[in-house]
């Protein structure tokens, strides 16, 4: 018998509405950039807070969606990358690269953490990372830097005048959410996506070809951390206070949680839907105060309940493709 | 020092009762409610509202929210967990985080925000201690609350290994199907230990509110009390869940000889601590104990390094 | 009477057929044993009937009334009881718990506790033993003791001589005994023998179809083995 070399299928390339879809994304991307010139500071502002959101949203999606990992503890990150940057600015460092260097100190603790909490189940790893964000919390309060409850401020921002500081927080939450955005799409569809998606299709049959459910599960958790403790100190060159209650909050993974699970949880652009629509709630109802937050939670729990796969979900019942899809479709040889 | 022991060991058992809920929900129902502690603190409002707005004498209030607390154990299994449980282990916990959200928000929202005690309604029993020799002081209420507790979790305790509901729901914690097949009715089963958990939560935020403050964003910390108590002791058992207790109130007053912030964080550690103990033993024992667990670590390390 | 009916029962794992299409009536009082190899979807037709998996297509009825669309314990309360694979037995609860529970919730009649203990004496000095502690004989005369106190009118046994020594088999099936004629069982077995001899019918699955329904005496050996080992003949002659 001759042995003729096997080719292995090609996945697909992108089909042509996914492709306009990217092309449109990077349109926009422009213009958004470009806005600062005309539109008003408020709106700007506005703008930076959505930025943030998405990022958040998609961080979310990664440990839940793609990991499995509920996580109610992300504010730990969200809150220590704004301390890290507080302490960087002290100390003297830059206040805008500072942006950077605080979430890239976070990967250090995500690091140390992730031996500790990957090994739990689902419930004990959500109420574990919660309580360790409230340990971490509890332990910055004690920094007299932050002044306890009072918090403290980024002063060293005033330095700059607040038009050029507004337009540059703005521009660089554009270009993390586009370059998380691009980070996700890559790692999705590389091979930790792909490890990952057979992970969450069925894990044991994952670790039995040779995926080492841990090592996935760890690199996702550390950047889906950075990824967060990025958003947060954005957020606070943004809002420039830093409050432990704040920044610790549990409120960051209630919204979190919102926007991936209204979005649709374990897709790309769930996330994306999920923080626009969490957005715009927010403009219209943020007015409520409390009922509007009620009502938030009262909302996830009918999507838990009776649409768990989100707007996506809905999109797809409905019978339509699943728009920038993270399958992987196969062309067999001779076909 | 004696007395922060004391203090402490009072304390624990207030925090055995606010965990024994969460403990027979994971136990039975296999279900982890991430607003267990809003529960709580939603009981100890409804208490607070008997006894402010209708004028109810705090007994008479105490013994109306527990029977409505109940009955809303029994409906949010019938309606919102029951199903929840269907979707796999992402939904319950998403459905939850929801609910604590909604209830925070919505106590918020009716309540207003000023901290609220049931203290003011007791007379003088919030503040009446006895003096035991060695100038030692220990507070009335704190021992009334702590002798009611362990009342409470002793007829849990009866009601558990002498009724035939009791046995019923060990028989479901323990093989649910091979339960079914004795007849048992688990749906039943469920809904009947959701309605106790949620009254013994709500029992939990009145001692709460009879010795401190709630507000409506009190409840994350209680289910985070909670939660520690019920991991410190070992998850499965009702005496586990009091020694959890007895511990994480022993080590909260003791941290909180060193300084008021430390107290929490000495509860946090000890929690740590025995949860990395804990899981450090189950991967030891699934590899064969600490020698094989350290040699397998080692060898895969430098396997991975040569892979690479 | 028809005790048990089966009716074009089809049962599925996924995409997986573990049954396909079984039919058969048991009339009450009779005695059938289920043998077949590993994997032959007997234990997941036990299951199906007692309502522990659903059944994709087709219908089970019970004394006449239908139960396909009954949960588990509805199908004690309607008469039904499987001793499961494996015994499955409460191990932090005492003997006497384990019974109790099978008592409380399931039916009113002859079977109580006196009566259990009458028929399966060797149970009666561990009544208050915690049920992990036993041996596997010991913990399937439990396990029967369990099913019967729920006064089952058709009772399933799952494997009840696996892990069992000889003499503990033959302790189990002696109790068996006593209960021929005044109820209706099916024992799934592996030992050919011992279902040979105890039961008046035989079915045989292999790959979970029917492949042989008959009275032990009236079916040679080599058509018990073809049909286990689930062997066509027509296909053989062409090989």
């Amino acid at each position: 018998m001759t042995h003729t070399p096997i080719t292995p299928p090609r996945t697909l390339p992108l089909s042509q509405r996914d492709r306009a879809l990217i092309l449109f994304a990077v349109a926009l991307l422009g213009v958004l950039a470009l806005l600062p010139l005309v539109a008003s500071a408020l709106v700007v502002d506005k703008l930076i807070m959505l930025f943030v959101l998405i990022i958040f949203a998609v961080m979310w999606n990664l440990l839940a969606g793609y990991a499995g990992l509920v996580s109610v503890g992300q504010q730990a990150f969200v809150g220590l990358g704004g301390y890290a940057m507080i302490r960087l600015v002290d100390a003297g460092f830059p206040p805008f690269p500072a942006i950077f260097a605080a979430a890239a100190l976070t990967a250090v603790l995500a690091w140390v953490l992730s031996w500790f909490v990957l090994r739990m189940k689902a419930g004990e790893f959500a109420i574990a990372t919660w309580v360790i964000a409230e340990v971490i919390r509890s332990i910055v309060s004690f920094d007299p830097i932050v002044q306890g409850e009072t918090g403290t401020s980024l002063v060293a921002l005033n330095a700059y005048a607040p038009e050029i500081r507004r337009i540059t927080v703005y521009l660089l939450a554009l270009g993390s959410m586009a370059a998380a955005l691009w980070g996700t799409w890559v790692l999705l569809k590389g091979r930790i996506g792909a490890e990952a998606q057979a992970i969450r299709d069925d894990e044991e049959a994952a670790a039995s070809v040779g995926i080492s459910t841990f090592r996935v599960k760890q690199r996702i958790y550390i950047l889906a951390s950075v990824g967060c403790a990025l958003a947060g100190t954005l957020w606070l060159a943004s809002a420039i206070t830093f409050q432990p209650r704040t920044a610790f909050g549990i409120q960051w993974s209630v919204f979190m949680l919102f926007m991936v699970l209204v979005g649709g949880i374990g897709t790309f652009i769930g996330p994306i839907l999920g923080a626009i629509l969490f957005f715009a709630l927010q403009e219209f109802f943020g007015d409520l105060g409390a009922w509007y937050l009620a009502g938030i939670g009262i909302v996830a729990i009918l999507f838990a309940l009776y649409l768990p796969r989100g707007l996506v979900g809905l999109w797809l019942e409905r019978g339509h493709e699943e728009p920038l899809s993270m399958q992987r479709r196969l062309r067999m040889p001779g076909s | 020092m004696l007395e922060s022991i004391i203090q402490g060991i009072l304390l624990g058992g207030y925090y055995a009762v606010l965990a024994a809920g969460l403990s027979l929900m994971f136990g039975v129902v296999r279900f982890i409610n991430l607003a267990h502690g809003d529960m709580a603190v939603l009981g100890a409002m409804i208490a607070l509202w008997l006894v402010q707005v209708l004028g109810l004498g705090v007994p008479w209030a105490i013994a109306l929210t527990l029977p409505m607390m109940a009955a809303l154990g029994w409906l949010l299994q019938r309606f919102i967990f029951e199903r929840s449980l269907k979707g796999g282990f992402l939904i319950p916990i998403l459905t939850t985080i929801g609910l604590a959200a909604a209830l925070q928000n919505g106590m918020f929202a009716a309540f207003g925000s000023d901290t609220r005690s049931l203290g003011a309604y007791i007379g003088g029993l919030s503040w009446a201690s006895w003096q035991l020799p060695g100038n030692i002081f220990v507070g009335k209420l704190p021992v009334y609350m702590f002798a009611t507790a362990l009342v409470v979790l002793g007829a849990l305790h009866l009601v558990l290994t002498r009724t035939g509901f009791g046995r019923a729901v060990r028989a479901t914690a323990s093989d649910p199907e091979a339960a079914a097949l004795c007849g048992v009715d688990a749906i039943r089963v469920h809904r009947g230990a959701a309605a106790i958990a949620v009254a013994l939560a709500g029992l939990a935020g009145i001692f709460l509110a009879l010795r401190a403050q709630v507000t409506p964003f009190s409840g994350p910390m209680l289910l985070i009390f909670a939660f520690e108590a019920v991991v410190i002791g070992g998850i499965g058992s009702l005496r586990g869940t009091l020694l959890g207790g007895l511990a994480l109130g022993l080590a909260q007053s003791l941290g909180g000889m060193i300084s008021p912030q430390f107290s929490l964080l000495a509860g946090h550690c000890l929690f740590l601590v025995i949860l990395a103990v804990r899981m450090s033993q189950g991967a030891a024992s699934e590899r064969g104990g600490w020698r094989a667990a350290l040699m397998a670590t080692v060898l895969n390390r430098a396997q991975m390094r040569r892979r690479a | 009477m028809i005790a048990l009916e089966l009716n074009g029962v089809h049962g599925r794992y996924g995409l997986l057929q573990a049954v396909k299409g079984i039919s058969l009536d048991l009339a009450e009082g009779a005695v059938l044993a289920v043998i077949g190899a590993n994997g032959a979807g007997k234990t997941t037709l036990m299951r199906m009937i007692a309502g522990l998996h659903p059944v994709a297509e087709g219908a089970v009825s019970l004394l006449g009334e239908e139960i396909t669309e009954m949960s588990a314990h509805e199908r004690v309360r309607a008469g039904l009881a499987l001793c499961p694979e494996g015994r499955r037995l409460f191990t932090d609860l005492t003997v006497r718990e384990n019974l109790q529970i099978g008592a409380e919730n399931g039916r009113r009649g002859d079977w109580n506790l006196a009566s259990v203990l009458d028929a399966l004496p060797q149970i009666a000095p561990l009544l208050d033993r915690a049920a992990g502690g036993l041996s596997g004989g010991q913990r399937q005369a439990v396990a029967i003791g369990r099913a019967l106190i729920t006064n089952p009118r058709v009772l399933l046994l799952d494997e009840v001589s696996l892990g069992l020594s000889p003499a503990a088999v033959d302790g189990v099936y002696q109790s068996l005994e006593r209960l021929r004629g005044h109820m209706t069982m099916v024992i799934v077995e592996q030992d050919l023998t011992r279902a040979m001899g105890f039961a008046e019918r035989l079915i045989c699955l292999a790959e979970g179809a029917l492949e042989l329904d008959g009275a032990p005496q009236s079916l040679t050996r080599e058509q018990i083995t073809d049909a286990y080992f689930g062997i066509h003949k027509a296909e053989l002659s062409h090989a």
